[in-house]
């Protein structure tokens, strides 16, 4: 069983569905992450688990039970919102003892283990400073550190790194995997960069328009995304509106419009005759002049008509021989697949039938 | 302030300033000079004096009037600023604009039309008798409105999510009134009761109209001591006053430091 779930959770604002029937299974000690544009209710399903919000209808269970009549402050769930809301009337120690004081704790246990938490967070030296008084950075290991100490099931972070410049970001990414890893609390973390859930999630769930549109693992999520919309939102993708052909057990064979006859790979539970899209990641596309490309299983002419050089790799678009325009990524490091195509060249672009995915419509 | 080295425009600014606070203070300086004046007469200076003081110390009336008004002003701020701070956190937290409206109507109101609505409330509608309790009651109703703008204010720089950071780590509703909100708009609630405490001492039309017979109070003797002549004694009366508002301040200044250190 989930450590967290909820289900069927629905929730309006006026005539605004804010999150519209949503289900979600969250395991104990995963960093789960959700993700979608803004508007698309996962702040809204955040402020529901801390319990600022309630859901109009479903619920939200933590080990089985609804936590519906259960007050924020009694749930064993904890915030770092994305301002850090911290105290400024405090320092860093009171700030970090708070939740303890809150909970009436003895006062040398309060003492001990807000010392544990200045040191763990690498704060020992801030601890009479005022937050006014210190970085980005700083900030947010003090949210982090008043949220841990407290040690609750779930920890949850509302786009925590929005704040910070692109260095210092990654440097916190790096930062809250291996806190993560050391503490084993379940994280539930909202962002709408995909970059970042990428790189930090167990598991992701998309969202959209108050729906959870695909849940799973990144490269699950990257490589098999399983609608135009979640294809399109994480990463780059090339999308070619396609018509399935015929749908054997272990492959797919479809028309691309304009195009011709290609080989993809099996899609559960389509037949032929279904319209949808031919999605393939740029970095799957080949590009070449001679053979090479032409040994793959699907492979056609077309002509560069823009590159982008951005050092370790470079982007070609590609205009196809029935006008469609696909993208090709070539790493710049591999010695003998650097090669540098002008604007104009003749090349040929091909995939092997393994690589990309149909999308239904 | 500080001023940078810009020449003219600095010098430009520096005297426009000087005008302004001339224009302020002069009128209170002459009242605080003719207070020391040895003459009957506010016309020119003569020599220095204690002797206007003096007189006030002896004057019975004027005692008890300066008493009456300590104490409504008192009273009437403490009271002002429970019910405006508790009017400022609820026009905050609801958003309701009728809450909004009928807190603040008696600040925008005309203080002859609160002064009548008022008697006529207390005499016909309450059956009571005039005295330090209207004026008390009709003191805090002005006053609540001032102290719920000036809280609205200091909570609208606040950032939301401080109350719910803090209901977050375990904070009842109440303790996170006295731990996290009530600090914060420590220093909007000092100023609105200095506010409020002030307002109350100068009334003068809407005590008026609630003193009835038997009470008097500082700016209603005053008045009623101009009405046969100004004596430096009315000089003597203001700079104390003036003495008392400022220890106001500069007390209000001495306590609001610790809270307001981590405002920038």
């Amino acid at each position: 069983m989930a450590l967290l779930e909820l289900k069927n959770v629905t929730r309006r604002f006026g005539s605004f569905t804010a999150v519209d029937n949503a289900s979600l299974g969250i395991e104990a000690g995963e960093f789960f992450t959700l993700l979608g544009p803004s508007g698309c209710g996962k702040t809204t399903i955040l402020r529901m688990i801390a319990g600022f919000d309630l859901p109009d209808a479903g619920q939200i269970l933590l080990d089985g039970k609804d936590l519906a009549d259960t007050p924020p402050e009694q749930r064993p769930v904890r915030t770092v919102f994305q301002s850090y809301a911290l105290f400024p009337h405090m320092t860093v120690a009171q700030n970090i003892s708070f939740p303890l004081t809150m909970a009436r704790l003895p006062q040398n246990e309060i003492c001990q283990r807000t010392q544990e938490t200045l040191k763990h967070m690498r704060l020992a030296d801030k601890a009479d400073k005022y937050p006014r008084e210190l970085s980005g950075g700083q900030q947010q290991r003090v949210a982090l550190g008043r949220a841990l100490v407290s040690r609750p099931r779930v920890l949850l972070l509302d786009e925590p790194l929005a704040a910070l410049d692109a260095k210092l970001r990654e440097e916190m990414q790096i930062e809250l995997i291996n806190l993560q890893r050391e503490v084993g609390i379940t994280f539930v973390f909202v962002t709408h960069a995909q970059d970042e859930a990428l790189a930090l999630s167990h598991h992701i769930a998309v969202m959209r328009d108050g729906r959870v549109e695909q849940v799973d693992e990144p490269s699950k999520l990257y490589g098999f995304p399983k609608s135009r919309f979640v294809a399109d939102f994480i990463g780059h993708i090339n999308m070619l509106d396609a018509q399935v052909l015929e749908a054997a057990h272990g492959h797919t064979r479809l028309a691309i419009t304009g195009l011709g006859e290609i080989t993809a790979p099996p899609v559960a539970g389509i037949s032929a005759g279904a319209k949808g899209a031919f999605a393939i990641r740029p970095e799957q596309v080949r590009i070449g002049i001679h053979g090479e490309v032409a040994e793959l299983k699907n492979h056609f002419p077309g002509e560069v008509r823009n590159l982008l050089y951005s050092g370790d790799v470079t982007v070609y678009k590609v205009q196809l021989a029935g006008g469609s325009m696909l993208e090709a990524l070539l790493p710049n490091s591999a010695p003998g697949r650097a090669e540098f195509f002008e604007v104009g060249d003749a090349v040929r672009v091909g995939w092997r039938h393994d690589a990309g995915v149909f999308l239904h419509e | 302030m500080t001023v940078s080295g810009a020449g003219h425009r600095g010098l430009g600014l520096w005297a426009a300033a000087l005008a302004a606070y001339a224009f302020l203070y002069l009128p209170l300086l002459i009242v605080i000079a003719y207070s020391f004046n040895d003459s009957r007469l506010n016309a020119e200076w003569v020599g220095f004096t204690w002797h206007w003081y003096d007189v006030l110390l002896h004057d019975a009336d004027m005692l008890a009037a300066a008493g009456n008004s300590l104490l409504i002003a008192t009273v009437s701020s403490l009271a002002a600023t429970v019910l405006g701070t508790m009017a400022g956190i609820a026009m905050h937290r609801y958003k309701i604009k009728a809450l909004t409206f009928m807190a603040m109507a008696p600040v925008a109101m005309p203080e002859i039309l609160l002064g009548v609505s008022l008697l006529l409330f207390f005499i016909q509608i309450l059956n009571l008798t005039l005295g330090m309790l209207s004026i008390v009651l009709a003191h805090i109703t002005f006053s609540i409105g001032f102290v719920a703008i000036v809280v609205r204010t200091s909570l609208a720089g606040l950032d939301d999510s401080l109350f719910e950071e803090a209901r977050d780590c375990g904070a009842s509703p109440w303790k996170t009134f006295r731990h996290i909100t009530f600090p914060l708009i420590m220093p909007g609630v000092v100023a609105g009761g200095l506010m409020a405490f002030t307002l109350s001492l100068d009334d003068f039309v809407i005590t008026f109209f609630t003193a009835g017979v038997g009470v008097s109070t500082l700016p209603l003797h005053i008045y009623s001591m101009i009405k046969i002549a100004v004596t430096p004694e009315v000089n003597a009366v203001s700079t104390l006053l003036m003495l008392l508002t400022l220890t106001m301040i500069v007390l209000a200044a001495r306590i609001a430091p610790n809270v307001l250190r981590w405002k920038t």
